[in-house]
């Protein structure tokens, strides 16, 4: 008897790793512009891992926050650099929120959201404007506090709005953080690839979450 | 530019494989862990063991300063990447012989975050871990934030000094105060002539155009405090020198030791000419040099260029630099 929420779970992150598989390398050649163009690898690496590590999880008695703690643990082991913890501590950060949780609405859906942005922002002590992955994440998580209370109905259209245009707005700010920081203003013009594959995640949420 | 490599997405492994071959008497893999070289003797019961990690690309670091009374076990990452807090973790656990274990690594945003989450998932090990964070590269970050500069060839000296006082069965505590205290004393500065390549990226990921040099760039290419055009060997050397002593403060009479360490592409002549004029200014300034090492100690791939570290040196650290050890990478 599978909890529908570990299902869908389950189907989001499965989308996330043939989504950064496909796109592999499309995020290596953005990398390669202004980083050290590992980006669609690592990401490739980490969502496998977790692919692998929920595929050993009983889906049958598992809840939401076990999906999350299951994928934090095996990306952690998978990717160094800085992105292996920053999206290690936004899953668990994830796990922690929906202890106790069984369905998925949109307000989960927003919890969710929220609780990725929070964990990554911690863990890299980032914010907005920084041409990172925040700046989705960031006003994604916002889009859908906004969402949540006017307009619940267009829910995901909203927040994937607010992603796209997040990441579109990556290509003219200055690195200050990362990898890309060691190029500074040479990075301006280009859209950060930790951005684009945080919109890609938030597109397979969408897709996996939506009624 | 023509390369001995296999696969590009295979030079970590190949590497790994390759040095621990040529040194097998010194260092072997982890049989938990393919991204962990572990000295042979290690762990040492009772000692405090001694760990540090990093992105690969830098050799002979971190690897290379495996072995006795050096470091005990060596988390590698990728390409200018830094570890898994998996590989630090394992790392951590090679290493531990009871006695608690120092991480001595260097300050840069991946690394804090996964030696971080490695302490933690140490400590539900029961295992002790202390950590010290190298920031000797001067020009990364002005005198007032040291807390932001980056570590680079110094934690040569912070590994040295801290292998040397584990072995002599310090504390975990006393270890640590003392590594921190060898980092402390430590300023370095790196000059790029020519940038790097990632293999797997085809291209340098920044410039050094023809006739300039960079002074202050970072260990993967991160920008300098200015871009000259290229001056002699002499001049260079004292630029290095000014800053790093600038920067230093020492009072006169002070011994120092010295690292002067190519990055990669710079042949070992270039070396010898750049350490002439450096020990001539840190005599000119009163300063007397106890122990000079100068080679490829601390590399960028095939970045053309040299850094100078400055160690100021107290009785404990003179002892401790010029006790016996011995690793691959200082015979």
């Amino acid at each position: 008897m599978h909890d529908p929420a570990v299902r869908s779970l389950l189907d989001m992150f499965a989308r996330i790793a043939a989504t950064m598989e496909a796109e592999r390398d499309h995020l290596s050649d953005l990398d390669g512009a202004i980083g050290d163009a590992d980006h669609g690898m690592t990401m490739a690496l980490g969502f496998r891992a977790v692919v692998v590590a929920l595929g050993r999880l009983d889906a049958a008695s598992a809840k939401p926050a076990d999906v999350f703690r299951t994928a934090a643990g095996a990306f952690l082991d998978a990717v160094g650099a800085s992105t292996g913890p920053l999206y290690a501590n936004g899953f668990l950060r994830a796990a922690q929120r929906l202890d106790g949780c069984d369905g998925l609405d949109c307000a989960s859906a927003a919890t969710l959201l929220d609780a990725m942005a929070a964990g990554i922002a911690q863990r890299g002590k980032g914010s907005r404007g920084e041409k990172t992955m925040l700046d989705v994440w960031l006003p994604a998580a916002e889009a859908a506090q906004h969402a949540l209370a006017d307009r619940p109905d267009r829910f995901w259209t909203i927040v994937l709005d607010a992603a796209e245009r997040g990441a579109a707005a990556t290509r003219s700010m200055v690195a200050v953080r990362g990898r890309a920081a060691r190029v500074g203003e040479r990075s301006i013009g280009h859209i950060d690839p930790g951005a684009v594959s945080a919109l890609m995640i938030i597109r397979a949420m969408a897709e996996s979450f939506k009624p | 530019m023509q390369r001995f490599i296999n696969n590009p997405d295979e030079v970590v492994e190949d590497t790994v494989k390759g040095f621990v071959k040529a040194h097998a008497d010194l260092v072997r893999l982890s049989a938990a862990n393919r991204r962990v070289v572990v000295s042979t003797a290690a762990p040492v019961k009772g000692k405090v063991g001694v760990v540090t990690g990093g992105g690969s690309g830098h050799e002979p670091a971190f690897i290379g300063y495996t072995g006795r009374a050096m470091l005990d076990a060596v988390a590698v990452g990728e390409l200018f990447s830094s570890p898994t807090a998996k590989s630090f973790h394992d790392a951590i656990k090679e290493a531990n012989g009871g006695a608690g274990v120092i991480c001595l690594y260097g300050n840069y945003a991946g690394d804090n975050m996964n030696v971080k989450m490695a302490t933690k998932l140490a400590a539900k090990d029961g295992i002790e871990v202390a950590t010290v964070v190298a920031n000797d590269d001067v020009c990364s970050a002005g005198p007032d934030e040291r807390d932001r500069r980056r570590g680079v060839a110094g934690e040569i000296f912070m590994w040295k000094i801290g292998g040397a006082k584990a072995a002599t069965g310090a504390s975990l505590e006393e270890v640590r105060v003392t590594a921190q205290k060898a980092i402390d004393n430590c300023r370095s500065i790196g000059v790029g002539l020519a940038p790097c390549t990632l293999p797997a990226v085809g291209h340098p990921n920044f410039q050094i155009e023809a006739g300039t040099m960079e002074v202050g760039i970072g260990h993967h290419g991160e920008p300098g405090i200015r871009v000259e055009p290229l001056k002699t060997a002499a001049e260079i050397a004292r630029d290095m020198c000014q800053i790093v002593l600038d920067d230093h403060g020492l009072a006169e009479g002070t011994e120092v030791a010295v690292l002067l360490s190519g990055l990669g592409a710079t042949p070992l002549n270039e070396l010898y000419i750049l350490n002439d004029t450096v020990e001539a200014e840190i005599a000119d300034r009163g300063l007397k040099v106890h122990r000079s090492l100068v080679g490829n100690y601390f590399t960028s791939l095939e970045m053309v260029g040299a850094s100078l570290t400055v160690m100021a040196l107290d009785d404990e650290l003179k002892t401790l630099l010029d006790a016996e050890a011995s690793c691959p990478a200082m015979p």
